[in-house]
């Protein structure tokens, strides 16, 4: 049971740990510069001047806010309780991802680093570092696994044309985590000159502190917009989770409203009895990976095994550590969603909205088609629409038998 | 006394630096190992730094990224690591052996279970690359009532009052990272290690390695005029990768690494005896 005495607010502590999980466990050429960074987050802060420039940036740059839309006839159509979409898809550059790089670019700047790097999945990180690098005359480099320079193809050439030089990592799964950790090797070498924009709410302190704090403009104002709209709180919140970096910026500002459930939605792939999925806070044990400690899918060695999900954004083994915390303390429930599922969930949108999601978002998408039905016509779910979903044609267009 | 504090002040005794010589468990085929421990004995090495493997080794370069996916890609895990190092003791019952990996497959075994296994098999260190001393305080007093050495890294970008931490919770020896960089990169400035060494030696009272970017006998000699040891990783596991498929190959050519660099570490403290 939650209990209603934490004060959320206060998590993590002075060196990253939400409970048991988070932390620094990070190489020891890292953890100098881990420090300036937590110091530099920690007084940018508390500078008004900083905090306006972001803001600025969220309202002239980003285009926030972003509406809190009610999805009318997808709510007929499911017959149950009302579904928002918070829509971070119309988002400059097509996804949640921009509210983080806009604040980690400001950050680098304010440390006079010149070079900036950045790991991507689906590539939405990836171009959304590119833009704030192309933005403030920063060089750019961008490490993606091998296979989802594939799959994610429209995005690599956004990020070229923007300037930025990608990377495709060929080592261990060529994936997400990969990416990761290439990208940090390359921070261990070039530390001096170079900042490393983590694009979720993973890696050591203080990334999953700092990028939450970014994001959590969605969640503030969601918040305002469903009590300006319906004059109380929503019933329950749907996110997707990858690195959990969407999900936990709509969660924050709710997390003291207990009233409110929490659902993230992991990548449950082929299913989760399958194997090949991407499902840790479900199917996975506490661990220690890319600098924090979290679920992890993993063997019985201790291994990091391979996942397998749709989309590339959540393609990922580990998950922040603050959703770890909130799974062992009650207080967000996680599920899964399956590949086919979301592609279920990504018509359903297309068709009765007219709106098309990122491959992500989609699974939160299809969590909601779940839930909505089994709750009152007068409850409302907020679903963080997360990203928008022209990056997934061509996914789309094998599945379904087009040829360009 | 544990083999790694006898084995230092021996050398001390002696006025000699400890080579100590890296490869992977596992690597090119688990039943490499064993054969090869032994082989840099008697080349010449006075420790050995024993790699395990770990599907995220994000603070090593490509030639031990490799090496470590060659090895799991026979499962090499912990206990087939203590297993090896168990056999090597069968024959050598002196040489202290170092394990040196990432924090995920000891955590899976549990700190206790690991640092028992650990001991019992006749492991001596532990370095854990991503166990920095603010997340070990644990860790390090369980390793100590096994009484296995806990190695910690500096480097360049440390400061003073981290040193401190490593001061108190580190023992065997502190092994510094002679460069910004993953394991393999680019040579290292002989001259700059030899300043960081001094100014290390104000806060770290146990024996100085030095380790990252040593990879010719030239400048390991150079390195052991200045550190209490030398690690020497990536330059070997290459060799091995270089005749993963003809073993004797292998050993000629790790062999004659070894023992020139000893051969050149020997050398220059002779001469820096004499003078
Ligand atoms: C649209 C979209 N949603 C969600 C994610 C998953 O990341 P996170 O869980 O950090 O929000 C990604 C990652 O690339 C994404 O592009």
């Amino acid at each position: 049971m939650p209990i209603a005495a934490v004060d959320y607010a206060s998590f993590p502590d002075a060196h990253g740990h939400f409970g048991i999980y988070g932390g620094i466990f990070a190489p020891e050429t890292l953890m100098a510069p881990l420090e300036d960074l937590a110091n530099a987050y920690a007084e940018a802060k508390m500078d008004a001047a900083f905090q306006a420039e972001i803001d600025k940036d969220f309202q002239d740059y980003v285009g926030r806010p972003s509406p809190l839309y009610l999805a009318e006839r997808m709510t007929r159509e499911l017959g149950g309780a009302k579904v928002y979409l918070k829509r971070e898809d119309l988002n400059h550059t097509g996804a949640h991802k921009i509210n983080n790089t806009i604040g980690q670019a400001l950050l680098a700047k304010r440390l006079g680093k010149t070079r900036i790097i950045a790991e991507t999945g689906a590539g939405q990180h990836g171009v959304a570092s590119a833009t704030v690098a192309a933005r403030l005359g920063l060089e750019c480099v961008v490490y993606m696994g091998a296979d989802d320079v594939v799959r994610q193809a429209p995005n690599v050439m956004r990020m070229k044309m923007l300037g930025a030089t990608v990377v495709p990592v060929t080592s261990g799964t060529r994936t997400l985590k990969d990416a990761l950790n290439e990208a940090m090797r390359d921070w261990v070498t070039n530390v001096d000159n170079t900042f490393y924009i983590i694009g979720t709410v993973a890696g050591p302190h203080p990334y999953p502190m700092m990028v939450r704090d970014f994001q959590a403009v969605i969640g503030r104002e969601a918040r305002e917009q469903c009590l300006a709209k319906e004059g109380r709180l929503p019933d329950a919140l749907v996110a997707c989770v990858g690195g959990g970096s969407n999900a936990i910026g709509l969660f924050h500002p709710f997390l003291a409203d207990e009233a409110v459930k929490i659902y993230g939605v992991e990548a449950g792939g082929e299913g989760i009895e399958s194997g090949h999925h991407a499902a840790p806070l479900c199917a996975g044990r506490p661990g220690v990976l890319h600098g924090n400690r979290t679920y992890l899918m993993q063997d019985d060695n201790g291994q990091i095994i391979g996942t397998h999900s749709i989309s590339a954004g959540l393609d990922y083994p580990g998950v922040g550590p603050e959703h770890s915390w909130l799974k062992d303390i009650g207080r967000a429930q996680y599920v899964s969603i399956t590949d086919n599922e979301a592609l279920d969930g990504f018509r359903m949108l297309t068709r009765t909205e007219g709106i098309i999601p990122a491959l992500e978002s989609s699974h939160a998408l299809a969590y909601a088609m779940k839930l909505a039905p089994s709750m009152h016509k007068d409850e409302i779910i907020i679903v963080n629409l997360s990203g928008r979903g022209d990056k997934d044609m061509n996914t789309i267009a094998r599945i379904e038998g087009y040829e360009f | 006394m544990n083999r790694i504090a006898s084995r230092f002040s021996e050398l001390r005794a002696a006025n000699r630096s400890a080579l100590i010589p890296y490869i992977t468990a596992g690597d090119p085929v688990p039943a490499a190992t064993v054969d090869l421990m032994h082989l840099l004995v008697s080349k010449g090495a006075d420790l050995i730094e024993i790699g395990v493997p770990f599907s995220d080794p994000m603070a090593d370069g490509p030639v031990i990224q490799r090496a470590t996916e060659r090895a799991l890609a026979h499962n090499v895990s912990m206990h087939d690591v203590f297993g090896m190092v168990r056999a090597f003791r069968a024959t050598d019952s002196s040489t202290p052996v170092i394990l040196m990996g990432y924090l995920n497959p000891v955590e899976i075994l549990g700190y206790a279970e690991f640092a028992r296994e650990a001991a019992a098999a006749g492991v001596d260190g532990v370095l854990t690359v991503d166990l920095p001393p603010e997340e070990a305080e644990d860790y390090a007093e369980i390793l100590q009532v096994a009484g296995l050495e806990r190695i910690f890294l500096v480097s360049p970008t440390t400061p003073n009052r981290r040193l401190q931490a490593v001061a108190r919770l580190g023992s065997g020896f502190v092994y510094y990272v002679s460069l910004k960089g993953v394991t393999g990169a680019n040579s290292l400035d002989t001259d700059d290690v030899a300043r960081h060494i001094e100014d290390l030696r104000q806060f770290i009272s146990i024996p100085l390695g030095v380790g990252f970017g040593i990879r010719d006998a030239h400048t390991a000699g150079l390195v052991s005029k200045v550190a209490d040891a030398v690690v020497v990783g990536s330059v070997i596991v290459h060799l091995i990768e270089q005749h993963q498929h003809d073993l004797p190959a292998m050993h000629q050519a790790v062999g004659a690494l070894v023992a020139e660099m000893r051969a050149a570490m020997d050398a220059v403290q002779i001469a820096g005896g004499a003078a």
